[in-house]
């Protein structure tokens, strides 16, 4: 559903069903409203026949990559001695995405349940959940949601009387976008720095404690138990477009819209008719300039190439950008692109792990580059120099970071070049409202350390 | 069982190396260096400053050549456009928030961002915005760390915790606040922590000790062996105007991989001290070398040697001492000076020995007693032959017992007062020669310095001396002496200066592997 | 680095809390997976992560002073300083921003006296910081005061907050 607005007649509330809906959130409440069935068929499944079941759906991982889940899950080999995990990426930091927090929230039991089922799949008896640390509020529904299981006999040694194992344990974070990536999700949760890993080793060989070990995105595990209670042939036929992007997916979008919130549709829904019809349009005599439809992480599009998308995995890419994680940032004819990437920029550099050279420095360079064209003190040269700064900064670093700062910067000049030299040149567009600075009290602080 | 072989072709030259190696290891193979900051074949690999990124082909991406392991068939690409515009990237990036203070550097000469700024870096910067600045640190022990100078490459903090098992150092901050730091009270006092200022590639680790001293330039470097211990690590001995100004450690995986204590590697003003005997005597007086050694012949008539010997003496030394005994009757004794074992746990079997002498193993390889009582037995009927012993740490008791004495040495013996006669000679770093570790190891150190005056190597002093005694002994190098002993020393059979290279080889009966 | 104690430091680790850390222990095969939590538990109760505290979290996990450092200056939660009573998180990221969140954090400062951004009011009740993205963004402005998230804040609704929590 549009949390928190109501559901939109062209929305398909699967997930967010109970959103909005604080009775969800106890083990009663999801139990009356069909909680933990799945679970206990699952428990009593073959692990093998569930992951068939997650391939047959043609489920994709949600977090941003869209890695099928059943492959991912079928590269735990079963019996192979070691311990297994799972972990559940509930770091949801990328910008413009705020789903995973509104599961949490209504309904923490649909998670649990996810992860038990999760955990038995690929062979695991404990399931970490990385919540970031700023969802205090998600954390709190978790532990409470995680506690009542325990009590309930549905986690434990004994998961719902199936004789298996079945653990579930919150992991709070303490600020930290970068932990967000798998391999330094798991470096976080060993008690480390969140340095992303070298890969290879893949997680699926040496993961979490060096042991095989899994990632899901939050939404990604509450789908699953829909799946196994309705049946992978009902979820593959949720497409719109393309058959490999299956299901529904929560989306949420911000910025400059009337109805900001948290949607679910179908995967290949027309873009045009979700940012005019679920989410309102633009707000009262303005007009949409720009969207970037998946987390800060993708290539800004301009309207007509949104409108002219379809909502999924190749739907995205074939109009320029990625489906992401699924976070829509809208800007409006009022706001001033340079300095929106500006500011992308600053939390990219803030963000950075500082392990690799072209992260380290080169989100800084460009931030300080960016915030100086914002604040008319550009040249042309500048713009050259980002752009070359931004392919030095793309695939060549451990991890995405580092391009992704990239993304923001070359699709912006790319698409709304005439802002920056509007910016450089002293012109100032009548209709673009500028900041003098990038955001209150300039950049001394959020570029900082922690206070 | 052996590794199966991976071929593959670096810079169109084709290799074979065993699998599992990396693409850099095996370009040096190749005769290929691909620049790099974070790996070191000391250290876990970091994979972080993105160097040492090569074209493979085939590959989506240019890969991490110190984290990539090799694959057959493979074809890489160090020098092509691709790889070096991805280093160009990295080096100015290095640079923007650089102070680019190189003047008064120490690293300046001997600094990798330097290096390969200079080899294929930018010529100009297109920084222009403020460069970050954090305050100099005094790390402890003997290491000053200048932030503004750090490239992050970690390898100081993966030495302190992965080799040295001590993580006091550690990345603080992220992103580009991101710095070094040490926590309170935990300095870089350890026994082998010095050894992040050479780990560190550029001018953010500098000793103390060494700081302005001298630029790297001015230095001449001569391959060396440690004498601090029996460890034997393989040094450089670096000097400038003929006076010792550091010790660095010289990689050989047998003995000490690329690392020394800080106990040898501080340990070096004594090289250069000036209360050198710098000419012979004899009579009471200074004299020519051809008389004091025609007065030490002289004075073992009648007598029995009691010599007294520096355990850090080389074999020659000790096997010229043999002949003379053998000739005159008596023994060579020597005591070994006691310090506590610090070992560096990340490396087999090394340490910094509880024996603080360099050739105790070799000493009695070659006959010499070892004893903790050196002096014991001294009488009226004794030639004692003090070699290159401290004068102060001579018994006074043994001097007046003496029925002679004869001073071989470095140091000013004028405290032992009545002397036959005194034979100035070199020190380890003014001569050629061999030691022979605790396990066996036999290793050549090499003149990095004149000697003062009139001293020379010990090994020419000996051998007039035995032709003196009538014995023939017309050796014109260490060399030769060395390829005598080895004639005549079963331990040492077949060995040679040219054999032992810089790297040595172990003695006859030493256990393979365990040659550390 | 973090600072130092004001007053004397007494440990963290006593009474529930160390049992508390211990229960947390048992969910990881390593001692060293609990340090987020360790130090969330002593910033807990004592407001902020000093050198002491540090310390007796590497002492608690067998971790050394300086890697438990290193973790803590990575995580912008943790307060290396203390912070005023009521600590303040404005989100500015760009979906923030472009919502008004410049002007949320301006209203925050001057309502509460501490004009500048990381800077204790005079009083010892406030500290506004710029955070980045809170993950509320459909909630524009999002900000967090304490442990709790405060959505749809507007430059207007800053006083009528601040009055909440007097």
């Amino acid at each position: 559903m549009g949390y928190p607005h109501k559901t939109h007649p062209r929305e398909t509330a699967i997930l967010s069903k109970h959103f909005g809906d604080s009775e969800a959130r106890s083990l009663d409440g999801w139990k009356q409203r069909g909680g933990y069935r799945a679970l206990e068929q699952a428990l009593s499944t073959p692990p093998a026949e569930i992951v068939d079941a997650v391939k047959a759906s043609g489920l994709r991982g949600r977090g941003g990559a869209g890695f099928p889940t059943g492959m991912k899950w079928s590269f735990m080999k079963p019996g192979d001695g070691k311990p297994h995990y799972l972990c559940c990426n509930a770091d949801e930091s990328e910008p413009g995405t705020f789903k995973d927090r509104e599961i949490m929230r209504w309904t923490p039991h649909a998670l649990v349940e996810g992860c038990a089922i999760g955990a038995h799949a690929i062979g695991a008896e404990t399931a970490y959940v990385y919540i970031r640390g700023e969802f205090q509020e998600p954390i709190d529904q978790m532990e409470s949601a995680v506690s009542e299981a325990y009590a309930a006999g549905i986690l434990g040694a004994n998961a719902m009387g199936s004789g298996k194992r079945v653990d579930v344990h919150v992991h709070k974070g303490a600020g930290a976008y970068i932990c967000g990536e798998e391999t330094a999700l798991m470096e976080s949760l060993e008690g480390k720095r969140g340095n992303p890993r070298i890969k290879p080793p893949f997680p699926a060989v040496s993961g979490l404690f060096a042991k095989p070990t899994t990632i899901n995105n939050v939404e990604t595990l509450v789908a699953v138990p829909h799946i196994l209670t309705n049946g992978a042939e009902w979820y593959k036929a949720m497409s719109l477009s393309n058959p490999k992007s299956t299901g529904t997916k929560l989306f949420s979008v911000c910025g400059n819209v009337s109805r900001p919130g948290t949607y679910e549709v179908v995967l290949g829904f027309p873009f045009k008719d979700f940012l005019y019809d679920l989410c309102g349009g633009p707000q009262a005599g303005r007009k949409f300039k720009a969207v970037i439809p998946g987390g800060a992480s993708v290539p800004i599009q301009t309207m007509e190439e949104a409108e002219a998308t379809l909502m999924d995995y190749e739907g995205f890419v074939a109009q320029g950008t990625m489906l992401g994680s699924g976070g829509i940032i809208v800007f409006d004819d009022h706001q001033s692109m340079p300095r929106m990437i500006a500011r992308l920029a600053r939390f990219f550099a803030h963000e950075s792990c500082g392990q690799c050279t072209q992260c380290r420095e080169g989100t800084a360079w460009t931030t300080k580059i960016l915030e100086r064209i914002v604040a008319g003190q550009g040249t042309f040269e500048d713009l050259d120099t980002l752009l070359e700064i931004a392919d030095n900064m793309t695939g060549k670093t451990i991890c995405v970071l580092s391009d992704s700062c990239a993304v923001p910067v070359v699709s912006g000049l790319q698409k709304f070049r005439h802002e920056f030299e509007a910016l450089i040149t002293g012109r100032r567009s009548s209709t673009v409202a500028m900041g003098g600075k990038p955001s209150a009290g300039g950049s001394a602080l959020t570029t900082g350390a922690g206070v | 069982m052996t590794t199966p072989m991976v071929n593959l072709t670096i810079e169109g030259r084709p290799i074979s190396v065993p699998a599992g190696t990396s693409i850099l290891e095996a370009a040096k193979v190749a005769g290929v260096l691909i620049p790099h900051y974070c790996y070191h074949p000391g250290l876990p690999v970091a994979g972080v400053c993105r160097m040492c990124l090569v074209d493979v082909e085939n590959a989506p991406k240019l890969m991490p050549s110190c984290a990539t392991s090799v694959a057959e068939g493979q074809v890489v690409h160090v020098h092509n456009d691709k790889s070096l515009d991805a280093r160009k990237g990295v080096l100015e990036l290095l640079l923007i928030n650089h102070p680019l203070d190189c003047p008064i550097c120490d690293q300046s000469g001997e600094c990798e961002l330097q290096d390969y700024t200079f080899q294929e870096g930018r010529a100009d910067s297109r920084y222009r915005e403020p460069k970050r600045f954090n305050p100099v640190e005094d790390f402890g022990g003997d290491v000053m760390y200048v932030p503004n100078r750090c490239i992050l490459c970690t390898r100081c903090v993966r030495f302190m915790d992965d080799v040295h098992g001590d993580p006091v150092l550690a990345v603080a901050e992220r992103g580009d606040r991101a710095v070094i730091t040490t926590a309170p009270d935990a300095g870089l006092t350890q026994a082998w922590a010095g050894n992040v200022v050479d780990l560190c590639p550029v001018g953010a680790l500098l000793s103390k000790d060494f700081l302005n001293k001298a630029r790297a330039w001015e230095l001449d470097r001569s391959a060396s062996v440690c004498t601090g211990c029996s460890q034997g690590c393989n040094i450089v001995v670096e000097t400038r105007d003929n006076a010792v100004v550091r010790l660095k450690p010289r990689a050989n995986e047998a003995v000490n991989g690329h690392f020394m204590c800080d106990e040898g590697r501080l340990n070096y003003r004594w090289l250069n001290r000036m209360d050198r005997l710098v000419a012979p005597m004899a009579g009471g007086g200074e004299t020519e070398w051809d008389l004091a050694t025609a007065a030490v012949a002289a004075t073992f008539a009648g007598k029995k040697a009691h010599v007294v010997a520096n355990p850090s003496l080389s074999n020659e030394v000790f096997f010229l001492l043999g002949r003379i005994v053998a000739k005159a009757g008596g023994a060579i004794h020597f005591a070994v000076p006691q310090g506590s074992e610090a070992p560096l746990p990340g490396v087999e079997d090394l340490s910094l020995r509880a024996d603080r002498a360099a050739n105790a193993t070799g000493a009695e390889l070659l006959g010499a007693l070892r004893s903790d009582h050196p002096y014991a037995g001294v009488s009226g009927g004794h030639l004692l032959v003090l070699v290159d012993v401290e004068p102060s740490a001579v018994p006074a008791a043994a001097l007046s017992a003496a029925g002679a004495v004869v001073f071989i040495g470095t140091a000013d013996p004028s405290k032992l007062g009545r002397l036959a006669a005194a034979l100035p000679i070199a020190n380890v770093v003014e001569s050629d020669g061999t030691i022979t570790n605790l396990r066996g190891r036999v290793q050549r150190f090499l003149q990095a310095k004149a000697a003062p005056g009139h001293a020379r190597p010990a090994w020419y002093a000996l051998a007039d001396v035995l032709i003196a005694l009538g014995e023939k002994a017309d050796y014109h190098s260490a060399s030769e002496v060395f390829s005598a002993l080895a004639a005549a020393k079963p331990p040492f059979a077949g060995m040679s200066f040219d054999s032992l290279g810089l790297k040595g080889t172990d003695v006859a009966g030493a256990v393979a592997g365990a040659s550390r | 680095m973090s600072a130092h104690e004001t007053v004397p430091y007494t440990p963290v680790f006593v009474g529930k809390r160390k049992l508390d850390l211990d229960a947390i222990l048992l969910r990881y095969p390593t001692k060293q997976a609990a340090l987020l939590p360790a130090l969330w538990i002593v910033q807990e109760a004592r407001g902020w992560v000093s050198e002491a505290g540090v310390t007796e979290v590497a002492a608690a996990l067998e971790l050394s002073a300086a890697y438990v450092k290193g973790v803590l200056t990575f995580y912008t939660m943790y307060h290396q300083h203390p912070v005023g009573k009521y600590f303040i998180q404005v989100c500015t990221t760009s979906p923030c921003l472009c919502a008004g969140a410049d002007k949320v954090a301006e209203a925050f400062l001057r309502h509460t006296g501490c004009n500048e951004l990381g800077v204790t009011s005079p009083d010892g009740k406030y500290t506004v910081i710029e955070v980045e993205c809170l993950g509320a963004c459909g909630f524009a402005t999002p900000v967090q005061i304490n442990a709790d998230t405060v959505e749809n804040v507007t430059a207007d609704t800053v006083p009528q907050i601040l009055a909440g929590l007097k």
